[in-house]
Formats: C-alpha cells, sequence, structure tokens
C-alpha cells in the first residue's frame, strides 16, 4: 500500500529527465495511470514464468561456468594428459577448446528457444491485465 | 647492393594501404553525414532512436568488441606459443553466454541510455548514478588509451612515413568526429562496416591459409605439430598444439595456470559489465530484439575467434616465427599482415591493415560514446542537475562536449605513454566491469534485499581492489628497467579478478547487510515485472 502511494513520486525522480520530443513517461502511454506492478508480480502465471526462467537460467549458466573454468583447470594442471593425441595428431586440448565454441551456439540455441516460450508466456499475463 | 627495388616496393606498399586507409576513412565520414542530418534528439542521438535491427546491431555488437588486441595479438600469440593463444580466443566467446542468459533483457526493458539507469531504477538514484559513472568512465579510459597506443604503434609501422604522433591524432581525431557529429547512429554504423570488413579480411585469410596446404586439414595439422624455428640460436621442432608453451607452470614460476583462470573468470564475468557493450543494448526496439543482437553477435564473434586457428596457426606453420620480425626484431603484432603478405602480396597486406585500422577506430567511437553518455545522462542531468534539463538538447550538448573532451585527453594521454607496455590496461577494464559492474548489475536483478549501499559499496570496492592489485601485480611492478614501478611484485597474478570480483560481491552484500532501505525491496517488485515483460520499456522513436 505504502508503495503505491509512494511510486507516483519516486518514478518521476528515478526515470530520469523526459526527453523534449517525448511528453509524458512512455511508461504510462497507452493506459491510464500506473500499471498494477503487485497484482502482476503475484499473478500465479507470472510466477510460474518466473520460475521456468530459473529453471533454465541456474542450471544452464552452472554448466557452462564449469565446462568453461574446466579447461584453464585441466590445461593448467594436468598438460600432460591434455597433450595426449585423441583424433590423429589432434590432442585432447585442442579439441576441448574447439568444444567450447559448439557448447556456446548449442545452449544459445537452447536459450532462444526457451525464451520464445517465454515470450508467449509474458502476453498472455499481460493479456489477462489488458495491457497488451 | 642495389635497394632502388626494395624503396619501390616500399613506396607501392604504403600506398595501397594508404588508400585502402582513405576508402574507409571517407565511407565513415559519409556515414557520419548522413547520421547528423538524420539525428535530433536524445534518443537519437544516445541511442540511435532504438530502431537498429537485430542483426545489425549484433554486427555492431562484434564491431565495438573485438579489438585489434584480439585481431593481431592473438594471431601473434598463436603464431609465437601455438596453443595457449588460442586458449585466449576461447573466452571472448564463452562470455555472451552471461550477457544472454542474465543481462541483455533485463537491461533493455528496464533502462534508457545507460547500465546506472536500472541501478537507479530500484535504488537512491544519484549516490549509484555517480558511482557507474565513475566506474564506466575508468573503464572506458583505461580501454581506449590501450587501444590508442596501440594504434599509434600500429599504423607507424603499417604507413612507413606516419609518425606515432600523426596516427594517434588521426585515430583520435576521427572518433571525436564519429561520435560528436554523428552520435550512435554513425558509431553503430561505423562497427557495422568494421565488423564486416574483419570477417571478410580473416576468411580470406582462413581459405588462403588452406590453399597453401592444398585443403587438407591433415597437412595442416600436421605442420602445425611440426614447427621448426630458432630459439635462443639453436633451431628446435616443437609441437604448437601442445598447452604449457605461454602460460604453462613451468615457464612462468608456477602462477601461469591461476593466471589463466583469473584472466576467464574476468572475460566470462567482465564482459556482460562493459559499457560499451551494454549501451549498444538500447538501440534496439525492444528485449526480443536485444536478444537476438546477442545471437547475431555470437555467431559473428565466434566464427572470428574460430579463425585465429588459421590466422594464428597459418603464420606459425607458414611463416614460422623466424620470419615474423620487424626492423631485425620478432614482433608478435605482425603475425596476420605478415602472413597475408605472403599470401597474397602488397594488395592483401594493405587491406589487412586497413582492417586492423578499421578494428581500432570502431572500438574508441563506441568507448567514446558509452563514456560522453554516462557523463552527460547519468552524472550531469542525474547527479548534478537533479534530473531536470536546464535547457531543451542540453543533455546531448553536455555528451558531444565530453566526447571532444575525452578525445582530447586521451590523444595526449597516449602520446605521453607511448614508450610504456600498457597492453595490461585492457584486462584491468575487464577486471573492473567484472568485479565492479557486474555483481551491482547481476544483485540488482535477482536480490530483493539489495539497496543503495550495497550497490556503490559494490562498485567501489570492486573498481578500487583492481586498481590496487594491478599495480602490485607484476604487470606494473618488476625489478628490469621496463617495469613502471621499481620492485619485486607483491601480488603474483597479472590479473586481479580471482580476488578482485569475490570482494566485488562481498562489498554487495555486506553493505546491503548493513544498511536499511525499504523502498528499493519495494521497487524490486516493479522491476521484476518489467524486466521479465517488457511492460513500460522504452519504445523506439517514430521517425
Amino acid at each position: 500500500m505504502c508503495f503505491r502511494l509512494l511510486s507516483p513520486i519516486r518514478r518521476g525522480s528515478i526515470r530520469g529527465m523526459v526527453p523534449p520530443e517525448s511528453p509524458g513517461s512512455e511508461a504510462t502511454r497507452g493506459f491510464h495511470g500506473s500499471p498494477p506492478w503487485e497484482k502482476i508480480a503475484h499473478d500465479p502465471d507470472f510466477r510460474r514464468l518466473l520460475a521456468d526462467k530459473i529453471k533454465f537460467v541456474v542450471p544452464a549458466t552452472a554448466f557452462f561456468l564449469v565446462y568453461y573454468f574446466a579447461l584453464p583447470v585441466l590445461v593448467g594442471y594436468a598438460p600432460k594428459m591434455m597433450s595426449t593425441p585423441v583424433l590423429s595428431q589432434l590432442n585432447a586440448a585442442y579439441l576441448f577448446a574447439l568444444s567450447q565454441f559448439f557448447m556456446a551456439w548449442i545452449l544459445a540455441a537452447f536459450y532462444v528457444r526457451a525464451a520464445l516460450r517465454w515470450d508467449r508466456e509474458a502476453d498472455a499475463v499481460l493479456k489477462k491485465f489488458d495491457l497488451k | 647492393m642495389n635497394v632502388a627495388p626494395f624503396l619501390a616496393i616500399a613506396a607501392t606498399k604504403s600506398h595501397t594501404a594508404l588508400w585502402m586507409f582513405l576508402s574507409f576513412v571517407a565511407a565513415t565520414l559519409v556515414v557520419t553525414w548522413w547520421s547528423a542530418r538524420r539525428s535530433s534528439g536524445a534518443a537519437a542521438y544516445f541511442a540511435a532512436g532504438r530502431r537498429i535491427t537485430g542483426w545489425q546491431n549484433g554486427l555492431a555488437i562484434g564491431g565495438d568488441y573485438m579489438s585489434a588486441a584480439s585481431f593481431l595479438g592473438i594471431a601473434g600469440m598463436i603464431a609465437f606459443n601455438g596453443y595457449d593463444g588460442f586458449l585466449y580466443s576461447v573466452g571472448f566467446l564463452v562470455a555472451y553466454l552471461t550477457v544472454l542468459f542474465i543481462v541483455a533483457e533485463p537491461l533493455r526493458n528496464t533502462g534508457k541510455y545507460t547500465m546506472a539507469d536500472m541501478l537507479a531504477f530500484r535504488m537512491s538514484p544519484r549516490p549509484v548514478r555517480a558511482m557507474a559513472s565513475l566506474s564506466t568512465l575508468t573503464v572506458s579510459t583505461f580501454y581506449m588509451i590501450a587501444q590508442m597506443v596501440g594504434a599509434g604503434a600500429l599504423v607507424k609501422l603499417l604507413l612507413p612515413g606516419v609518425s606515432y604522433e600523426m596516427a594517434v591524432v588521426g585515430v583520435g581525431g576521427l572518433m571525436i568526429i564519429y561520435v560528436v557529429f554523428g552520435g550512435m547512429l554513425a558509431t553503430t554504423w561505423v562497427q557495422i562496416i568494421k565488423a564486416g570488413l574483419l570477417i571478410t579480411g580473416s576468411l580470406l585469410l582462413s581459405v588462403l591459409v588452406m590453399r597453401h596446404f592444398d585443403y587438407s586439414f591433415p597437412k595442416f595439422i600436421d605442420a602445425i605439430t611440426h614447427v621448426s624455428f630458432h630459439k635462443n640460436g639453436v633451431l628446435v621442432t616443437q609441437n604448437f598444439l601442445e598447452p604449457g608453451l605461454k602460460f604453462g607452470a613451468a615457464v612462468t614460476h608456477g602462477w601461469g595456470p591461476l593466471d589463466m583462470i583469473s584472466l576467464g573468470l574476468a572475460l566470462v564475468l567482465g564482459t556482460a559489465g562493459l559499457p560499451h557493450v551494454l549501451v549498444r543494448f538500447y538501440t534496439v526496439p525492444d528485449a526480443r530484439t536485444a536478444r537476438a543482437s546477442v545471437v547475431w553477435a555470437m555467431i559473428i564473434i565466434g566464427a572470428f575467434y574460430l579463425m585465429t586457428t588459421f590466422l594464428g596457426f597459418g603464420a606459425a606453420t607458414i611463416l614460422t616465427p623466424d620470419n615474423i620480425v620487424v626492423g631485425g626484431k620478432p614482433n608478435d603484432n605482425m603475425s596476420a599482415p605478415l602472413l597475408a603478405q605472403a599470401l597474397g602480396g602488397e594488395v592483401l597486406f594493405a587491406f589487412i591493415s586497413a582492417v586492423a585500422f578499421a578494428t581500432i577506430l570502431a572500438v574508441v567511437a563506441g568507448l567514446t560514446i558509452s563514456a560522453s553518455t554516462s557523463f552527460a545522462h547519468d552524472f550531469w542531468t542525474n547527479v548534478v542537475h537533479h534530473t531536470r534539463e536546464h535547457r531543451p538538447d542540453e543533455e546531448v550538448l553536455v555528451a558531444r562536449v565530453t566526447a571532444f573532451v575525452v578525445g582530447a585527453i586521451s590523444i595526449v594521454l597516449a602520446i605521453k605513454l607511448q614508450t610504456i607496455n600498457v597492453a595490461f590496461l585492457v584486462g584491468l577494464a575487464f577486471a573492473v566491469a567484472a568485479s565492479a559492474n557486474l555483481p551491482a548489475i547481476v544483485l540488482s536483478i535477482f536480490w530483493r534485499r539489495f539497496n543503495t549501499a550495497g550497490a556503490v559499496t559494490a562498485m567501489a570496492v570492486g573498481l578500487a581492489s583492481s586498481i590496487a592489485l594491478i599495480v602490485i601485480s607484476p604487470s606494473v611492478m618488476g625489478t628490469d628497467a621496463k617495469a613502471l614501478i621499481y620492485g619485486a611484485p607483491l601480488f603474483p597474478l597479472k590479473n586481479p579478478g580471482l580476488v578482485s570480483i569475490p570482494l566485488g560481491f562481498l562489498g554487495a552484500i555486506l553493505g546491503t547487510l548493513f544498511s536499511r532501505e525499504r523502498a528499493s525491496a519495494s521497487k524490486f517488485t516493479e522491476l521484476e515485472v518489467r524486466a521479465n515483460t517488457g511492460l513500460g520499456a522504452e519504445k523506439a522513436t517514430e521517425h
């Protein structure tokens, strides 16, 4: 409650000066008054969207950090092992470094696929509140 | 021996290169003129009207990010040290996963022109903006000096007859023209053109390297595993795929591997805190386009760093380190241009030189606009003037003046510092971005309790500890004549990230826990909705 009373004042001070070419805050263009942030934030569909995102982003970030740092750790502390030829003369060190590129691209592709679903879910939440 | 033919070659070489330089400069000036005519108003100047498309912004991010240090530096490192140089390449791409997963979309949805917009959204705007602006200006200045000193040294080599000072003034002057007159739109197109040239040049060189080996990978790899060159006067044959030639424990008093990990941490976390990369996300219409642009950037950046295999190992095998020599001294930065000369003659040498020049210009222009945007928008308008513009378009005017001042200062510093090895400043920029900016950005997205004191402490501690650790590191301290400070280094690593990044996060947590602030937690609710739905996000300007 306290938050909503304060909100218009704080918004003015926080969102910074308004560029001369756009009178009125762009944030509120298209609907009257401030959007019901609290209500949206507590909407079950919105909470599910956030949980969905976390369920992807946290494990994916943990995975790429471990996968990436395994490279300097292995190459730095087990150089003999990483020098073993694997594919004809290509050694484990080079192949592992090369695989990082494909790891990054594949994870990005997974993210984009999931994000398309989140876009639809976010749009559905906004529609529910008549904001889209 | 008749020297005339050599002089003639030198003359034609410098002419071809000069013409290519000049045509690039002419093209970018046309772009600047075109941008200056189109843009009016703050959103146009700072964010190109938010009407850059996904692939355009992706190319521009690549153009902003892939510096001459990558193009010439990594190729050279691979040419002289083999695998360890390639190890360097990997982190630059993986870093974009952090940008894609965590930063790009929330930043676009909750900000206007700078990363401080998002922080100020939840927190008391004046302290966080002042601190963020300080950190942005520090990162940009360090990075810029490194680029400008590199530019001066490079142009001197590539264009005989042009002095270091002329090169620095030329690069600085062009950068000022792009940013002061053309704003973000001109900067974006300079970066797009550069990215196109860089990819074309690298692709061309890669194909020529493979042609040299009859398009046979086994032949190429066989050559890489048997590189013969003189080491301390003795002919040795080395397997260049073997790790450890540069960063191995044996050649670095045991600290090399840890230094590599520290550098990796700064790359992977710092990229998502680099102000000149972050401002690019405000140039697109919405968060979905911001996401698409990161994906385009990852394709371009990944392709480029993958090709460092051909540029670097190509130079190692075709030229061998014995022949990468300028004026009688080995010069690893010249590996790619000399490889071009060997494979494609003077025209290709000139083209690759022009690409290197374009690369530097695009990066320094990006740094200048992010520094001047932060000063004008964060510091001038929101800290000094309490969010009110005193005159119409004052913010843009302040930014233009700042761009001019930043450019002039960089020119002077680059000329003063020309004899000093400033390569470590690039690492420092990444370390500050990772230790000061990233904790503040990530925690304001994910931590409800996070507040003003936490954000300011994080940025202050991250900034101060990165700089302090660099000053007492082997990059600055040493016992030989080249060291900036004489004395045994007090900190063993060249890259401070491993210590300064945890310190930044620690500062954020302690600063938050030892202070009370209600508004920040309640604004978090609004930020969460904005960040995840795009509700209320800044729209593209209508034309």
